[in-house]
């Protein structure tokens, strides 16, 4: 096995801005170089609470973005939710705030050598990777459509900028309270149909990648997932973040999500079996 | 600028400083050799591996709590076999300094997985754990029964021959620490791990149940540092020349210090790694500091020294 994570370095990185969109933050980090090694789909590991703090574990973000020739030379965009205390002290880190980093992790969706047509499907703040994901995708002549969903309308993220790279976009609320009523899985099986969709990347609530895979299930369609568990690590070595995922040939493993994911081929992962002894 | 000795024993084997990995906390050494050269610290110790694959307990795993971690992963691991194929050959490679882990269901089992390792060269000790909180079966913690506890060892020492240094990770979830370790170093262990992680519980005020899937788990991180300190230095008290790999909630070199103090001849750092990946060589770095600033010549006079008559 050549190297696992073999880009990735630990750095303590300048935050550049932190703006608030809706309920979410938008922070922009300083990583330099290392933004060129950066995928759509890798995450990134924080150190939360500064010194002294009581959280001893870091905190795994989804890379939303890239950008490896910015003003203030190569950063990377995190859109992160203020839940939880971790997340809550992030989102106060101001311009010129000092994070202990650990960047890029993770497997990175795979993207097609030949332009087709792909959907990508987001939930919540799950949606923020796939804008970054669908401007490399436009690049290789794909078609992108997207579809986002969220109970209510305040928990969509959907940035003007994000929208230039995508064909269609549509959104659907669990409350009518924007786009469409309804989940946002509802659409897909005629989406495949209609757009002649060969792949969808998907990112969000486990439910909603679970229901995603029973909708391409014995289909030609890839499903690419950015799937999410609990990591107290991101590096490997915890092994708390597992999911069960088959092999090729049928056997069933306890995976390490940010190892061999958060990227995982929707068909193999063992959705019945998630949080289940094996 | 004083020359220090940095180098400690467990038993026969040696190592150029007492800096290890605790079990279960870096899988097997591949995943931090990211980020610093694995052969630069004490020792690897691995992942206990049981003799055949499996694949633990399930999730959610994992509970952050004040100062520390809830683990519940139930020994997840490749087998013994397929561990001795792929594992072991890269730490070998990486010149790292090896102590094996193994965990058993049985007495049995223990000794099979110690005849495995008889042959395999390249390992420097064992570590035999029977103190993993996270079994289906609290009665299979063998570390809470002094007589299963000796039972184990026993095997394990008639099996590996006289060669290979036994160490036995005991749990701090018992009444009498001291009469257990006293009894796995009367059975053939040459040196002892202190401590496991200490059983916990959390509960998910969302769902109203324990948050864990495996419900209870293993709690560690600084929260247990004063525990684990208090388990060495008791054991040290009683066996003064029974080495101690001191564990729990390490994650400076300060804390390293106090363990050394309190009579661990060597420092295992495990949930400070999840945090950091170079957690290790920083408390490496920070410990050489310190026993040089306070004047030691050599780690192993600062090993017990808490333990030093009133007058000196």
């Amino acid at each position: 096995m050549a190297g696992i994570n073999k880009n990735a370095t630990q750095i303590r990185a300048n935050v550049v801005s932190n703006k608030r969109v809706g309920q979410y933050h938008q922070l922009i980090i300083n990583i330099g170089d290392l933004a060129q090694t950066c995928r759509p789909g890798n995450f990134v590991a924080i150190n939360v609470g500064g010194e002294n703090s009581r959280m001893v574990l870091r905190r795994a973000f989804a890379i939303s973005r890239v950008s490896a020739n910015s003003v203030s030379g190569g950063t990377m965009e995190l859109i992160v939710a203020p839940h939880g205390q971790g997340s809550k002290w992030l989102c106060a880190q101001g311009e010129g705030a000092i994070l202990d980093i650990v960047v890029p992790l993770g497997t990175a969706f795979g993207i097609p050598t030949e332009p087709v047509q792909v959907l990508l499907v987001g939930g919540g703040y799950g949606s923020a990777p796939l804008f970054g994901l669908a401007e490399v995708l436009n690049a290789k002549g794909c078609r992108v459509d997207m579809l986002l969903g969220a109970s209510t309308a305040s928990k969509i993220y959907a940035p003007m900028e994000g929208k230039r790279a995508v064909n269609s976009l549509r959104i659907y609320t669990e409350d009518g309270s924007m786009g469409q009523n309804g989940r946002v899985t509802e659409p897909i099986a005629g989406l495949i149909e209609d757009l002649n969709i060969a792949v969808i990347y998907s990112c969000g609530p486990m439910a909603m990648l679970a229901a995603i895979d029973e909708i391409t299930r014995g289909t030609d369609v890839v499903h690419q997932c950015a799937v999410e568990e609990s990591m107290a690590c991101g590096i490997g070595i915890c092994m708390t973040c597992v999911l069960p995922v088959s092999d090729s040939a049928g056997n069933i493993a306890m995976l390490r999500s940010c190892i061999d994911g958060p990227v995982m081929d929707g068909s193999f992962v063992q959705w019945d079996k998630v949080g289940k002894a094996l | 600028m004083t020359a220090l000795d940095f180098s400690t024993t467990l038993g026969n084997a040696w190592f150029p400083a007492p800096t290890f990995t605790a079990s279960g906390c870096a899988s097997s050494g591949r995943e931090l050799s990211q980020f610093f050269d694995i052969k630069d610290m004490g020792g690897v110790v691995t992942k206990s591996v049981m003799l055949k694959a499996r694949n633990g307990r399930p999730t959610p795993r994992m509970a952050e709590t004040p100062s520390g971690m809830l683990n519940s992963i139930g020994l997840q691991g490749p087998g013994i076999d397929a561990f001795l194929a792929k594992d072991v050959p890269f730490l070998v490679e990486q010149k790292a300094r090896i102590i094996i882990s193994i965990a058993g269901e049985t007495v049995e089992e223990y000794s099979t997985l110690a005849r495995k390792l008889r042959s395999v060269s390249g390992i420097s000790a064992i570590e035999v754990n029977i103190s993993c909180p996270n079994v289906e079966n609290r009665g299979l913690v063998f570390a809470c029964d002094p007589e299963a506890s000796r039972r184990v060892i026993d095997g394990v020492r008639r099996t590996i021959g006289g060669e290979l240094p036994i160490i036995a990770k005991l749990s701090p979830d018992v009444t009498d620490l001291v009469s257990i370790a006293k009894g796995v170093v009367d059975a053939g262990a040459d040196a002892l791990a202190l401590i496991n992680t200490v059983l916990g519980m959390v509960i998910n005020l969302d769902t109203m149940r324990p948050h864990l899937g495996g419900k209870t788990g293993g709690l560690s991180g600084p929260a247990i540092k004063p525990i684990a300190v208090r388990a060495v230095y008791q054991v040290h008290a009683e066996m003064p020349q029974v080495p101690i790999l001191g564990m729990g909630g390490i994650s400076n070199g300060r804390d390293a210090l106090e363990m050394i103090a309190a009579g661990a001849s060597g420092v295992s750092i495990g949930t400070a790694s999840f945090g950091n990946p170079t957690a290790i060589m920083s408390i490496q770095n920070e410990l050489k500091d310190l026993l040089i600033d306070k004047g030691f010549t050599s780690l192993r006079q600062a090993i017990g020294y808490a333990h030093r008559p009133e007058s000196e």
